[in-house]
């Protein structure tokens, strides 16, 4: 196989991985700290994408664009959160997965009333366009490196918060036992609110770096929302560590199937069913894993204790 | 269980479900009635706004009177699912006894609505979707459709690349039946080495992994079929990633006039082959665009020309047996003629009652003052094309 | 206050021919096999609480056993629904035995996952369609039974199933197997602890609901006369959820009030003429505002709103 090929796709799939993470991290920790089933997070992407893209074309700077992109998206989380999330904390999964069902026919259908059915054009930063060369022959699209140095940053980011600040403390704790928490006098309406905002923010921003690569159009969000499910059922719902690693695992099996699924195939069984197998095979193969991750840890790969 | 509200909960539950029927008209009408389905929620819900739009301009033309007679259109949304799409069409049929069903955007909700439609003895006037059962073996006397056959575009587009000399063409669609029937329509006419054929994931978005292959393997040239969002991805993604000046790219149903404005620049250069495109110079088509751009303020595509000559088509026909919409004999002759003026130009209808049409090679071009790229008729194709499938079909006529 | 339901929807085919509107014949059906479907869910979702986010696979199951019999030219209906069933049955064993040992989220997830699993499966099968999926040609023979072409025929059908499938669940819940079932959703700690395994019991429950939810599967398909992977998206998984809950969970009539109110709902949000056009046309919005509110207000369902209900807990 080709080396150089072959680099080129484990960046690929690290690329795609931290964007799984990005919109991971704030699932995992609303699913772990507030045991709330949010199918809504892909409508925080798509609000993050059209509002970085409302601004950076109001203002014509991509920085302010990216920067109330991502607090407009924050308080839409906030005020998701203070409507009709919070009652449904104390209700049971099917209940939330209900309700957030709701909400993403509601977003679905208001951004389609803002902005329309169609696609829109979201620009790409004229900074960002155009690819670099690593190595020899290794031509890779710089906005493409910026994601992941951004996504990695973030990572980093989230381990120091999470692992060594005081609001990470809480997080944890409230992760592990939520009622201890509470009778500690921690204001845990509050904690809830910020770290779901925060979470809305994190996906706000996989949704606005998504916007100039993908298509940002209605429902774009749901689209990447099964495979964030999977990723923080493979890691273990409430770790952020366990979200990380998923995130670059999925990534990595995603885009190396696609990539060398058929290829390897046709070795071992005739091309033309392996024309047919591949593709079938590549696009369930994240199912598969995760099937065969909880057939074997029933809790994910990090479970978080407790709760 | 013993509860003596019983009664009362009964008859409102009963009051409230016949009262919708009782209203319900039941008399025949001194009206042509069309039920119109298309997709109107979702985010397909864009071709459905498109169709939706050039069928109330058309009526707008016809002075809202189809063939003369007070019309009524009746929308109806499929959801993109079959199911969803058969009882829309049961509903038009059976409760608001439409003339004529039209519209459609998905062969499969088609292949689900169709025959239903025809054996309950209405017509059926596609204005999309064109599977090939319905040209072939499906084929029906109250079936008719003025858009194409799913092979004929990338027939037209395989032709063109195999007369241009084209060799080691790397090709790609989508995981699905449609994906699949594009590229073998491809490979009916073009005969040149296939470097290789590659099908992605259904709705995937990121296709980077899927380019560092292409990249690797170094084509000649590249063919893609990538319809609505799949397409806007890939298009941004090709360019982004240096292809564009590196191999020539050619496509069916990726650039279109609901693409172009997510996509802008990218699409620069693009090469489609279509039966139809904004600048087709006839009177019905000059008409037909400039109206729509100033009632809605954008460029219509080609989903919504189809519908506009669909709503042409049913004017024809109605006034052709003089507003006697009981002929259905008389109809079906009369459509036979396609005698509107399509904005197409001039269309036949095959045996199989689907158009024999031209294809036109067409290019994204720089739009006029730095607007979007418009698509722009470089060379005919196909003159008079037939599609394969009219063999199968047993209708004489 | 079921009794009655049941009356009325016994009812409709000799009103509907009266006033010569055999549409709502077609409605109601639908609406009953969506019924059927949801009612078997109730028996895993309201009874075993097990949240099954991937119900709609055994829907897909059934039809494709339908729909691939049909298409090698078998046409014979108690083959073609034993194969439904007994197919829908095993599938859901093997997702089961894996998914059964999980519990809250990732449960859902499992259950989600493997029906994604099946949709792409179905995508990817060009033999049957693919993702265009294929035309039924002749619906399920009964020779000398029963005739499905026959609106009225199969929707008494249809209403036969749905009785005794109701029958049948209302039986279950309230045998010993349905108490342990129950006794395992509300505490499982106690039930193990006075000498019950969960484990067969809820590995059971899913197998029956999967087979049951097939049959309606076998029955979506005749109704529709097309089948198609759509049937097994991950959103016909949730409606199906939306109809239980909306109904009331764990109740006897809740599956079949809710399938009503869900789908009777959608066809006057799009289609009313009574609503204004902003409400037709953007009408998932609302549908979505109701959702919410009917999650955050009505906690027992429709059912939980009427005088007179039967609750099973």
């Amino acid at each position: 196989m080709n080396l150089v090929l072959f680099l080129e796709q484990t960046l690929n799939g690290l690329q795609l991985g931290v964007m799984l993470f990005l919109m991971a991290a704030g699932l995992t920790l609303v699913f772990g700290i507030m045991n709330l089933v949010n199918l809504a997070h892909g409508s925080l992407y798509m609000v993050g994408a059209y509002l970085a893209t409302y601004f950076y074309q109001a203002t014509g700077s991509f920085a302010l664009g990216v920067l109330l992109g991502l607090s407009g998206t924050l308080v839409v989380g906030i005020v998701v959160e203070l409507v009709a999330l919070r009652t449904l904390y104390e209700r049971d999964h099917l209940d939330q997965v209900l309700a957030t069902f709701g909400l993403i026919l509601f977003f679905n259908e208001l951004i389609a009333i803002l902005w329309g059915r169609s696609a829109i054009f979201a620009t790409m930063p004229p900074e960002l366009s155009g690819h670099v060369e690593l190595i020899g022959g290794l031509r890779y699209p710089l906005y493409r490196l910026a994601i992941i140095v951004v996504g990695l940053a973030v990572a980093c980011l989230l381990w120091y918060v999470v692992g060594r600040t005081r609001l990470g403390m809480l997080i944890r704790a409230g992760a592990s036992n939520r009622t201890m928490v509470a009778a500690l006098g921690v204001n845990i309406r509050l904690l809830y609110t910020v770290v779901f905002g925060f979470g809305a923010a994190l996906a706000g921003l996989a949704g606005l770096m998504a916007g100039p690569i993908h298509v940002v159009q209605p429902g774009m969000g749901e689209l990447v929302l099964i495979d964030v499910f999977v990723v923080i059922v493979i890691g273990g719902i409430g770790s952020i560590r366990g979200a990380f690693a998923a995130a670059l695992i999925v990534g990595m099996v995603d885009t190396m199937g696609r990539a060398f699924l058929k290829p390897m195939l046709a070795l071992v069984i005739s091309p033309v069913a392996a024309d047919t197998a591949g593709p079938a095979l590549a696009s369930m193969l994240i199912y598969l894993l995760m099937a065969a991750v909880l057939a074997v840890r029933p809790e994910g790969l990090f479970p978080s204790r407790g709760s | 269980m013993h509860n003596i509200t019983r009664p009362t909960i009964a008859g409102l539950i009963a009051s409230a479900a016949f009262s919708t029927l009782i209203s319900a008209p039941a008399f025949a009408q001194q009206k042509v009635k069309i039920g119109f389905i298309t997709t109107l929620s979702g985010p397909a819900g864009i071709i459905g706004e498109h169709m939706k739009n050039s069928v109330e301009l058309a009526l707008d033309h016809l002075g809202r009177k189809v063939g003369g007679l007070d019309t009524e259109v009746i929308y109806g949304d499929d959801q993109f699912k079959p199911d969803v799409g058969k009882q829309v069409s049961d509903e038009m049929v059976k409760r608001h006894q439409v003339n004529f069903v039209s519209g459609i955007i998905w062969s499969n909700v088609m292949l689900a609505v169709a025959p239903s439609v025809v054996q309950a003895g209405t017509f059926m006037i596609g204005t999309n979707a064109g599977p090939h059962e319905l040209a072939g073996k499906l084929c029906n006397e109250l079936f008719f459709t003025t858009s194409w056959q799913n092979d004929q575009t990338p027939e037209a587009m395989g032709k063109y690349m195999q007369d241009a000399g084209l060799n080691d063409v790397y090709i790609m669609a989508p995981n699905y039946a449609a994906g699949k029937d594009m590229l073998t329509g491809f490979k009916r006419y073009f005969k040149g080495r296939i470097t290789d054929e590659v099908y992605t994931k259904m709705g995937q978005t990121d296709y980077q992994a899927e380019l560092s292959q292409l990249r690797a393997k170094k084509p000649k040239a590249v063919f893609v079929f990538y319809p609505g969002g799949m397409g806007i991805s890939f298009l941004r993604q090709y360019s982004e990633a240096g292809l564009r000046g590196q191999f020539p790219l050619y496509s069916v149903y990726t650039v279109d006039e609901i693409s172009i404005p997510a996509v802008k620049h990218a699409a620069l250069g693009q090469i489609e082959t279509r039966y139809w495109s904004p600048d087709l110079k006839n009177p019905a088509n000059e008409k037909y665009v400039s109206d729509f751009r100033k009632k809605y303020g954008k460029y219509p595509v080609f989903y919504g020309a189809q519908s506009y000559d669909g709503i042409m088509l049913i004017d024809s026909g109605v006034r052709a047996v003089k507003g006697n919409l009981a002929d259905k004999k008389g109809l079906t002759a009369a459509f036979r003629k396609a005698d509107f003026a399509s904005t197409r130009g001039k269309f036949v209808y095959n045996t199989n009652h689907f158009p024999i049409q031209n294809f036109y090679l067409l290019k994204a071009v720089a739009g006029p003052s730095g607007q979007d790229p418009v698509m722009e008729i470089q060379k005919t194709v196909f003159s008079n094309h037939k599609d394969s499938y009219s063999k199968d079909c047993k209708m004489k006529w | 206050m079921l009794v009655a339901i049941m009356l009325l929807l016994a009812a409709v085919p000799p009103i509907a021919a009266l006033f010569a509107q055999p549409f709502y014949l077609d409605l109601l059906r639908r609406v009953m096999i969506f019924a059927i479907a949801a009612v078997s869910l109730n028996l895993i979702l309201g009874y075993g609480g097990m949240v099954s986010f991937g119900h709609a696979a055994y829907l897909g199951i059934g039809a494709y056993a339908v729909g691939v019999l049909a298409y090698h030219g078998i046409d014979n209906g108690w083959l073609q629904w034993a194969v439904a069933i007994g197919a829908s049955a095993l599938v859901a064993a093997a997702i089961g035995s894996i998914s059964v040992r999980t519990s809250g989220i990732y449960f859902i997830m499992i259950t989600l996952a493997f029906t994604q699993m099946l949709y792409y499966l179905g995508i990817s099968i060009e033999e049957y369609g693919g993702d265009d999926g294929m035309r039924l040609g002749v619906r399920s023979q009964f020779t000398g039974l029963i005739d499905l072409n026959d609106p009225t025929a199969f929707y008494y059908l249809v209403f036969a199933i749905l009785v005794l499938f109701l029958y049948l669940t209302h039986r279950l819940v309230n045998s010993r197997f349905g108490l342990v079932l129950q006794a395992v959703r509300s505490n499982e700690a106690r039930t193990r602890a006075i000498g019950f395994s969960p484990y067969p019991y809820r590995l059971a429950a899913f197998v029956i609901s999967g087979a049951m939810c097939g049959l309606a599967g076998a029955l979506l398909v005749n109704q529709t006369a097309y089948l198609t992977p759509e049937f097994m998206n991950w959103t016909r998984s949730g409606e199906l959820m939306f109809m239980v809950i909306l109904g009331g969970i764990a109740t006897t009539a809740g599956p079949l009030l809710g399938a009503a109110a869900l789908l009777l709902l959608e066809d006057v949000l799009q289609g009313s003429s009574l609503l204004p056009k902003w409400v037709n046309d953007h009408w998932q919005l609302y549908l979505g505002v109701i959702l919410i509110l009917v999650v955050l207000f009505a906690r027992r369902g429709l059912a939980g709103l009427l005088p007179g209900r039967e609750r099973n807990d």
